[in-house]
């Protein structure tokens, strides 16, 4: 007997009306549709046939996270495991840092070490992240007799990622929080807000515990460490671009950094961010299934270039980061991350071909407005991508006005 | 000089936007947000009446009401007056005078704005965007020229946000608000989150 089979005849009749568990139905919808495309399909008139729904979107998004996901696991793992073995720090005291000591040590050479390094900090604020979600998820689907989306997968899993390793998990529990219930589900679920939730939640955290969230402490899991990241060395003036080579500067000691480095994602930094490599694999899988839009991504680079050769050539004494090129601005920090899983998002940013353009154009050109400019955030991609979905419905607006003119113009209509 | 004008409009337009930084005149932002276009000529009209009047108010201030202010007249005994504690009433009075005498021009010469704005336009004399400005001016110190650029970029600055706001709103009318907050109270969050992307700019240094 099959597992459809199982499902329809064992399974379904409890949460069916009249079973057993009809209130419930609910979850049971959710897990089933997880497996299978719901049987139900639209019937009236003008819709597109397609095998793929909403669910399949947001899974193929979800594994194109994964080599972001693995490698952050890796490189979480690697940075504690170096300052540990090569510059004598202690592992944060606690059941983490038993099950490591236990089960491999704490050996940077050790590929497995440090994938266990960096599981151990990693699943604890996944399964948070998730728990958290599912519950605020499930109980508006529940209260308000919705199914539950995938979305809070995709949220979830990209809130995960754009999380400095060390974060309390309180704090990881109250972001998600506010992103999936102020974010999005005030608004109806779904495809029913204008900001993307996971960014809120980011930003909400960003604003209430600065000291978590920011600074030279946070980024890497090994006990009173402090090391700049490498967005922050370049406001201090500390890399050199055309050599491409830097002492990063520890507490403890340097490393090398170069652009390969920042490109490979050895670095220092939110999970799921370092690597811009792993990052354009995901792109790739995305652009491949059509899922992500090309022009967003496109013009977000393309601003990105734009405004920073307009920073290179004006130039400053004072401020360092006036000189960086677009293609270091490219590398480090969670800029990559963010072009490619946050402004796509299909909900928050602009609907129209046109739009997505300017959309694109604007979130690359505020990322290294505020990177350069604003000393109070070194990071600029997560506020960029917020105030271009404030933008995006005005966009929209202004490009179907515009279609509407253009119309009325070529049929000799009344303009 | 140029580059002074242009950082205080950027700081008036963004970082200290009337709107989502300091929350002023919040009752017109609310109420009509609800379309894009009457947002649209809203916020010109605030434009206009914030170029005009805290210039007014900068002169006002400057010949009448600081100390010592009148002694242009020749007049000892005026010239040792202090009359800043007319400030208030006069700055309302030249916002409530500026706003009939654009109302009456608007409908003599584009009657089509005029009656777009409707009600809207009398209703800017109370806008506390437009008396928030003019203090900001007094108490900022400004001198003429950079009280015209901030009365621009103030008016800019919230013109830009309700515009935003109206192209938000249109977009959440096909949203599945729950019945308690529907209205103002998904309006007021939205408002939030909105003042939570324009964080980007505080702490801008130009």
């Amino acid at each position: 007997m099959g597992m459809r089979q199982i499902l329809d005849t064992k399974v379904a009749p409890h949460f069916h009306e009249g079973g057993k568990f009809e209130k419930f139905y609910t979850f049971y919808e959710m897990f089933d549709t997880m497996l299978y495309s719901p049987s139900s399909v639209t019937r009236s008139a003008a819709h597109v046939r397609d095998g793929i729904d909403l669910k399949r979107v947001m899974m193929t998004v979800w594994f194109a996270t994964f080599p972001a996901i693995l490698f952050g696991l890796y490189n979480t793992g690697y940075q504690a495991n170096m300052q540990i073995t090569e510059f004598g720090y202690q592992a944060i005291p606690g059941w983490r840092a038993d099950i490591v000591a236990l089960l491999t040590g704490f050996d940077s050479g050790n590929v497995l070490a440090n994938f266990l390094h960096g599981a151990v900090y990693y699943v604890p604020i996944m399964v948070t992240v998730y728990l958290g979600g599912f519950i605020w998820e499930g109980l508006f689907a529940w209260k308000r007799g919705h199914e539950i989306n995938e979305g809070f997968f995709v949220t979830g899993i990209l809130f995960t990622l754009i999380l400095p390793p060390a974060i309390p998990l309180w704090q990881v529990f109250l972001g998600i929080s506010f992103g999936v219930i102020i974010g999005k589900e005030v608004f109806g679920g779904t495809g029913k807000n204008f900001l993307n939730p996971a960014l809120v939640g980011r930003a909400f955290l960003y604003f209430a515990y600065p000291a978590q969230m920011s600074g030279d402490a946070v980024w890497t899991a090994v006990d009173s460490f402090s090391g700049a990241t490498p967005l922050s060395l370049a406001a201090a003036g500390a890399i050199d671009y055309s050599a491409g080579l830097t002492g990063a500067a520890f507490t403890s000691g340097s490393v090398d950094l170069s652009w390969m480095s920042t490109a490979m994602g050895g670095i220092q930094g939110c999970i799921g961010e370092t690597s811009t490599i792993a990052i354009a694999l995901g792109a790739i899988f995305l652009l491949f299934t059509k899922i992500a839009s090309w022009r967003i991504m496109l013009s977000v680079i393309l601003g990105t270039v734009f405004m920073s050769s307009i920073f290179n050539a004006i130039g400053s004494e004072s401020n360092p980061m006036f000189a960086m090129p677009w293609y270091w601005h490219l590398t480090i920090g969670g800029l990559a991350f963010g072009l490619v899983y946050m402004a796509t998002d299909p909900v928050s940013a602009s609907m129209t071909n046109t739009g997505k353009w300017v959309f694109g154009i604007v979130i690359g050109v505020m990322t290294v407005l505020i990177r350069v400019v604003n000393p109070a955030f070194p990071e600029g991609i997560m506020l960029a991508i917020l105030f271009g979905n404030l933008c995006a419905p005005l966009i929209d607006y202004f490009v179907m006005r515009a279609n509407i003119r253009r119309r009325l113009r070529r049929s000799g209509g009344a303009v | 000089m140029f580059e002074h004008y242009l950082s205080l409009f950027v700081r008036a337009v963004f970082v200290e936007n009337m709107a989502l930084a300091f929350f002023l005149g919040m009752c017109t932002f609310i109420a009509i947000s609800k379309k894009i276009e009457t947002a649209i000529g809203l916020g010109i009209a605030v434009v206009v009446v914030q170029v005009l009047t805290v210039p007014m108010n900068n002169l006002i201030l400057h010949y009448l009401l600081n100390e010592g202010a009148l002694a242009w007249t020749g007049i000892d005994a005026l010239a040792k007056l202090d009359l800043r504690f007319l400030g208030l009433l006069s700055y309302i009075g030249v916002i409530a005078a500026i706003v009939q005498i654009m109302e009456m021009v608007l409908d003599k010469y584009v009657p089509s704005l005029y009656n777009a704005l409707g009600i809207f336009l009398p209703l800017i004399t109370v806008n506390c965007a437009i008396m928030g400005a003019s203090l900001f001016m007094v108490e900022r110190d400004y001198d003429f020229g950079e009280s015209v650029v901030y009365g621009l970029g103030a008016g800019v600055g919230w013109a830009l946000a309700i515009t935003l706001l109206a192209g938000i709103r249109e977009k959440l009318k096909y949203s599945d608000v729950p019945d308690g907050l529907k209205g103002l109270g998904i309006t007021f969050i939205t408002v939030g989150l909105m003042s939570l992307g324009f964080m980007s700019f505080s702490g801008v240094q130009l």
